[in-house]
């Protein structure tokens, strides 16, 4: 399994993460080797055998829909970059 | 009375209760020994010294109050505790070892935390971790790596190696870490101390940072198994903040003098003594094995035949469920922003400036696993053969009710040794990364040193939800050795 380097760009892209040359290089190679050794999985006869969904035992987890406090509105913001009249501030979605 | 910050938990709670001790005195004792060797530890990400001492004056109060009114005082007052900084603690930063959090404080304090502060600890500071938790040695954080007490060019492991390291070098008698693929066993094995993987469920994940969502557990460190417990006992059970957490009952954890193991049926697989692995290592598990049946356990083999395949399972799964929970750092709502003219740019320049290398690279494999046209060869195999996993331990545990094995393959590694060989520093977690596919609790425990003077981890595994076993067999064992007594030679 040889990744190319338009296949980690696409990857990257897809993750929303800027690399520089050097690192899209060492991720090439790192991640080739992994998922070399990650193909031993394809070896194995998994016919009739579910995906985990969970470790534990299936259960109903639904509740009540009640209201409830959440946190208050400038506890949420203290850790934004930017904020303007009780809202996150972002520049233009659309260039 | 020896120095204070010797005290087990255990001896520290007994004495506060007998009036022999105050908490500021305990608490004193434990920032003045984190003074003395943090410099060279370097086990602390950020320090809470100040909020320790006005809670353990609270304690003290509490403790006096009470003994005045007779009433029953929180089973944890006045105990000195440090957090893995990937726990939320509100009004106190939490970077995770990460760039991109350097600035992060939360609003909340996560349910376990929560939990220990309620039964009445005193916080030390936060520990440092592998960035999000994901590294095997703590040489991935942002903030410095963390070295090992018993030799300081050595790992303490990881990635709750500052929690490990703090509770080896005395500098407090308990922590808090987190377990996702041995996150607690493998440095608790490195720094000879005692660390609990819970079952999957069993505490809250409420404000733990996510990394590997279906594999996360928060657990806990002590020199005993029985400090292990007490912490183990106080934060487990139902959350309603967590979707995933068990409404199942957790039992009292009753510990005494009683070395007794009789009737206890001890399992030890061939799959988890592999060629290459430290002959000492090998040795300390099989000795500590036959201390177990001498004291009345009764010893078989088992066989857990899909071993072989948990590493690549939990190395396409684990960056598969991160490259998704990873996807929230975007500079907008919390963390360090890169700007850029159009939104794109920002997500971009914030995660690829914000992120370390280890993270960037299982966010990439995460994505790659997940991606359109892999997504059934890597991620959905994975999921299968997790299921064959999951299903060797459980025909194992048909057949005995503890399954003993190493922690790790080796004892502590150099710092910088597996530094260009991912694939190599991910070998370090073969035997622990099982449990946690499986959901199942594991209690890594010091059965050992080798030549170098490095102390040698064994691990015990035990059905979901068992907990009780593992505490009881490893006290068992700790009653008639003192491996788990040893004390660094700097932390004396």
């Amino acid at each position: 399994m040889k990744l190319t380097l338009a296949e980690v760009e696409h990857i990257a892209q897809l993750a929303r993460l800027e690399l520089s040359a050097a690192e899209k290089e060492l991720y090439r190679q790192q991640l080739s080797a992994i998922l070399d050794y990650a193909a031993r999985l394809q070896a194995l006869d998994t016919s009739g055998i579910p995906p985990t969904a969970s470790v534990l035992p299936p259960r109903s987890v639904l509740r009540e829909d009640e209201p409830r406090p959440g946190l208050p509105i400038e506890e949420v913001l203290r850790n934004a970059a930017q904020i303007d009249d009780h809202q996150f501030r972002v520049p233009p979605v659309l260039e | 009375m020896t120095a204070l910050s010797q005290l087990t938990a255990r001896e520290a709670l007994e004495a506060l209760e007998l009036g022999r001790i105050s908490s500021m005195e305990l608490t004193r004792a434990c920032i003045q020994q984190i003074d003395r060797l943090e410099p060279g530890v370097h086990a602390f990400i950020t320090r809470t010294s100040e909020q320790a001492l006005s809670q353990a004056l609270a304690a003290d109060t509490l403790r006096a109050e009470a003994r005045q009114s007779g009433q029953p005082v929180p089973p944890l007052l006045g105990l000195p505790l440090v957090v893995k900084d990937i726990l939320a603690l509100s009004g106190v930063r939490c970077t995770c070892g990460s760039r991109i959090l350097e600035h992060f404080v939360p609003p909340y304090t996560a349910t376990s935390v929560q939990r220990l502060l309620d039964a009445g600890v005193v916080v030390l500071g936060k520990t440092n971790t592998d960035e999000y938790a994901m590294g095997s040695s703590t040489e991935n954080s942002a903030y410095g790596r963390t070295f090992n007490p018993w030799d300081m060019s050595r790992v303490p492991g990881g990635s709750s190696g500052g929690s490990a390291a703090a509770v080896a070098a005395r500098m407090a008698p308990v922590a808090l870490g987190t377990d996702t693929g041995g996150s607690v066993r493998q440095p608790a094995a490195y720094c000879g101390v005692t660390g609990i993987k819970p079952t999957y469920g069993r505490v809250s994940r409420y404000g733990l940072v996510a990394y590997g969502s279906s594999l996360d557990s928060v657990g806990a460190f002590g020199r005993t198994a029985e400090d292990a417990a007490m912490l183990f006992s106080a934060m487990a059970g139902y959350d309603p903040l967590d979707a995933t957490s068990m409404d199942a009952p957790v039992p009292a954890i009753q510990l005494n003098g009683d070395a007794n193991l009789k009737g206890l049926r001890v399992g030890v697989p061939r799959e988890y003594f592999i060629s290459g692995m430290q002959p000492e290592v090998e040795n300390g598990v099989k000795q500590a094995v036959k201390q177990l049946a001498a004291l009345g356990a009764s010893v078989r083999e088992v066989h857990l035949p899909h071993t072989e395949y948990a590493l690549p399972v939990y190395y396409l799964i684990a960056p598969a469920e991160a490259s998704a929970n990873l996807a929230r750092y975007d500079g907008i709502r919390f963390g360090e922003r890169k700007d850029g003219e159009v939104m794109w740019d920002i997500f971009y320049r914030t995660r690829g400036a914000g992120f370390g290398p280890e993270v960037k690279r299982r966010i990439m494999l995460g994505t790659y696993a997940l991606s359109a046209g892999y997504y059934d060869a890597y991620y959905g195999q994975a999921q299968k053969v997790r299921t064959l996993i999951k299903r060797d331990f459980e025909n194992a545990f048909q057949s005995v009710d503890v399954i003993a094995t190493p922690v790790a393959p080796t004892t502590a590694f150099r710092a910088g040794e597996h530094s260009n060989d991912p694939l190599a520093m991910y070998l370090e977690d073969v035997f622990t990364l099982p449990t946690n596919l499986a959901g199942v609790p594991g209690l890594a425990f010091p059965v050992g040193f080798d030549k170098a003077g490095l102390p040698i981890g064994m691990q015990l595994m035990g059905p979901h939800f068992r907990e009780d076993v593992l505490f009881r067999a490893a006290h068992a064992y700790q009653q008639v050795t003192d491996w788990h007594k040893r004390v660094p030679a700097l932390a004396q």
